[in-house]
Parts: structure tokens; sequence; C-alpha cells
């Protein structure tokens, strides 16, 4: 079976990097960690990428975006969708989680801590606008399947909360 | 074409499919705005588990068909979804108490199709079991609520429950298809999952100050396509466009 190393070409790094997300599009694909494998074969690129959740619209647009890309480098691309191994919120780099923070995005919790502020009313997840960890649970899916939404007691600032998907 | 294969893969992906449409008529109609885009999401991530499945059925049938063929072209009859999930949306203690009977299902559920030696199917659970977990937080967390609420959403959340506690046995009947998939090692025996079942929900009725309903009499037949009269005009809404435009594509 596959496995949880990913598996790029150092030449296609930074094609790569260069494509973002379009719901997030500070957070390139490569920071949020849906690239598991991109190599030549045959002076063709097979990319395989692996959703964040399993209804994420944004796969298609991201299979697009690549190829684009690709083409633009002069490579031709066949992308795949893998769900195996499932992507996991650890995938996301430290650099993907300083873009998530600095978009607005509060980056994701351990998973124990994400169950304490989603279900249990606890006051940890930090305010992207002032930094205060005085921030409340305004409901548990926010604009995407992959977040919830958040306001600050302190600021008043409402933000989005990248869930923790393990 | 592995016949058994291809109806047990449709029995798990017209649950999804079927409570997927019911809940995305809440877009824009939720009690609240929160609770709206709540239902929605969960519509969306189930449309996504369906469209797993669906390709997959699709490259087992080996001729033309396509996941939208699948979805949008087969018949009343054909479908093989519970009862339980393509019963109306009524009021939101009917949605959530619906939600939560059958997340409470679907996790344990997938927990054990994510064993199975097929392993395109084991690969799906492993993805769709992340987002159902939090399907069921919601719902639990909902029927708490309303269990444990006022006075008249304790008696509305009660109300649901006693109405779609009828539906919840039939989750655990097997079809021709699931006895043989069961036998390979690749499908789950449901059976199995009964007892757990009900020790989840009765606990979690409890907690919300519900009643745990006596009623011993219980519907059954969605698995054979044999449905409630609700179905129909729940397809006619999901399948007009592909029946007053055949093959159209946007």
């Amino acid at each position: 079976m596959t496995s949880t190393e990913q598996n790029i070409d150092e030449k296609l790094i930074p094609i790569l990097e260069e494509v973002s997300d379009p719901e997030i599009p500070v957070l390139s694909i490569m920071d949020m960690g849906v690239v598991r494998s991109a190599v030549i074969i045959n002076e063709i690129v097979k990319v395989e990428i692996t959703p964040t959740y399993s209804g994420c619209p944004a796969m298609d647009v991201i299979g697009d975006d690549i190829k684009k890309a690709l083409k633009d480098a002069g490579y031709d691309s066949e992308i795949d969708l893998i769900l195996h191994p499932a992507w996991t919120t650890d995938w996301i780099t430290p650099r993907g989680r300083k873009a998530l923070e600095d978009y607005g995005i509060a980056a994701p919790l351990d998973a124990e801590a994400d169950i304490d502020v989603l279900l249990n009313g606890k006051r940890i997840v930090k305010c992207t606008n002032c930094g205060s960890q005085n921030t409340r649970l305004v409901s548990q899916f926010g604009s995407t399947a992959c977040k919830a939404q958040f306001q600050c007691d302190d600021c008043q600032e409402p933000f989005d909360y990248f869930k923790c998907l393990k | 074409m592995k016949e058994n294969l291809y109806n047990y893969i449709l029995g798990i992906a017209d649950n999804s499919l079927i409570l997927g449409q019911r809940l995305g008529e809440l877009c824009g109609h939720g009690p609240t705005l929160e609770t709206d885009i709540a239902c929605t999401n969960i519509s969306l991530d189930l449309f996504g588990q369906v469209r797993s499945y669906f390709q997959y059925a699709a490259k087992i049938a080996g001729d033309k068909r396509t996941e939208d063929d699948i979805a949008m072209l087969r018949k009343e009859r054909e479908y093989k979804n519970v009862l339980l999930v393509e019963q109306p949306n009524t009021n939101f203690a009917y949605t959530i108490g619906r939600q939560f009977l059958f997340d409470a299902y679907h996790l344990a559920f997938l927990a054990e199709l994510q064993k199975s030696t097929d392993l395109t199917l084991s690969a799906i659970a492993n993805k769709c079991i992340k987002e159902v977990s939090y399907h069921e937080r919601f719902s639990s967390d909902w029927v708490k609520r309303l269990g444990d609420g006022t006075e008249e959403s304790n008696q509305k959340m009660q109300e649901a429950i006693n109405d779609l506690w009828t539906y919840t046995d039939e989750l655990f009947h097997q079809t021709e298809a699931d006895k043989v998939m069961v036998s390979e090692g690749v499908g789950v025996d449901v059976t199995k999952l009964k007892l757990n079942y009900y020790k989840r929900v009765n606990d979690l009725l409890q907690v919300a100050d519900l009643e745990i309903p006596e009623s011993k009499y219980f519907q059954k037949g969605g698995k054979e396509g044999v449905h409630t009269e609700h179905l129909g005009y729940l397809l006619s809404e999901l399948q007009y466009m592909q029946r007053a435009y055949p093959n159209m594509e946007w």
C-alpha cells in the first residue's frame, strides 16, 4: 500500500509551490500537504493528490491548476485523486500553519483540544486578530467543511478555526 | 460484473445520497444561520463520500455507466437506502433526530468497513469516518441541547425520536448482497452492530432527559427498494435536471 511519505521530484517542487488552494489563496498546495507524489515517467508528470474532505469542491480546481502550472513549465501531466492514506491536518507544514494564521484562520489544535473547544466550550483557540484566548465557538461548521466559526470576546473579531482532522 | 459487490456498494452509498439530499433541502431554510451551514456542510461531506462509492461502482460495472448515471437515472425501486434517511425534515428536532439515529450507525459501520479486505472500500471508510465523527458530535450535541432544553424543545425532540424509532431496526437487516460480501470478508456484518448501537443511543437519550421508546414494531423495506411515500418526491427533485434535459452537463 501507499505510505504516508511524500514522493516528489525536486525539480517539480518550485512549480507546485506556486499552486494555491482556491479557498485559501495564501496557502500553497504543498504546504497544505495534499500533493502526495509527483514523478516524471516517460516525460509525463504523474501527480497524486488527496482530498482534505471528501466533498471538497476545491479538488477539481486544484487538479486543473496543477495541470496548468506544469504545462506553463513545459510538462504534460496526469492527475490522480487518491484516498489512501487519508489526509490529516498533521500534514499542514509549519509554514502552512503560519500562512493560515496570517490570513485570519486559526490553525488546528491537537485532537483532544479540538474536542474541548468544539464540544466543551473551552476557550483556548487564539484570536487571529489580537491573540487573546478569550474566544468562543459560534458554529461547529464554518464557511467550508474544514472550518468552524469563532468569535473573540476581547476584540470582537469573528474568525475561522481550521478543525483538526486525524 | 461483480453483481454482489456492485449492489453492496450502492446499499452503502444510497444512504449517504438520500440523506445528503434531505439535508441539502435546508440550504437557506435552516432554523438559524449556523445550523443551516452545519446541515449543508454535512450534506456536502455525504455527497463527497457518495462520489467515491459511485465512482468505484461505475468502475466495477465496466460499461459506459458513470457516477452521475448511478445517482440520477435509477427508478425509485432501484434505490437501496434505509427508510430512516428518506424521512422528511418536518422540523429541526426531526432533522436532528434522524441525523443522530443515522450517525450513530454510520460511525460504527465505517469503523468496521475500514477492516474490509476490499482495499478501495477500506480506503473510502478510512476517509469518511473522520468526517462522520464530526457529524455525530454535531447531532448528538443537539439531541442533548433540545432534549435537555425547554419544555417545548424536549417535547418536540421526544416526538421525533418516537416517530423515527420504527425505522432504526432496518439498519441491522442483511440483504443477499450483504451476506455474500460478509462471507468474503468484504462487507460488514451489520447484525453485530445492533447491541452497541442501541446502547449508545439509549445512553444519549438518558443524558438528554428523553424517554427510550418502548415500541417493538419496526418498519422495513428500503434495502429491498420498497420505500415510504416520501422517496418519490425527493427523487423527482434530485433527478429533475437529468430527466428534463437528458445527458446535460455543466
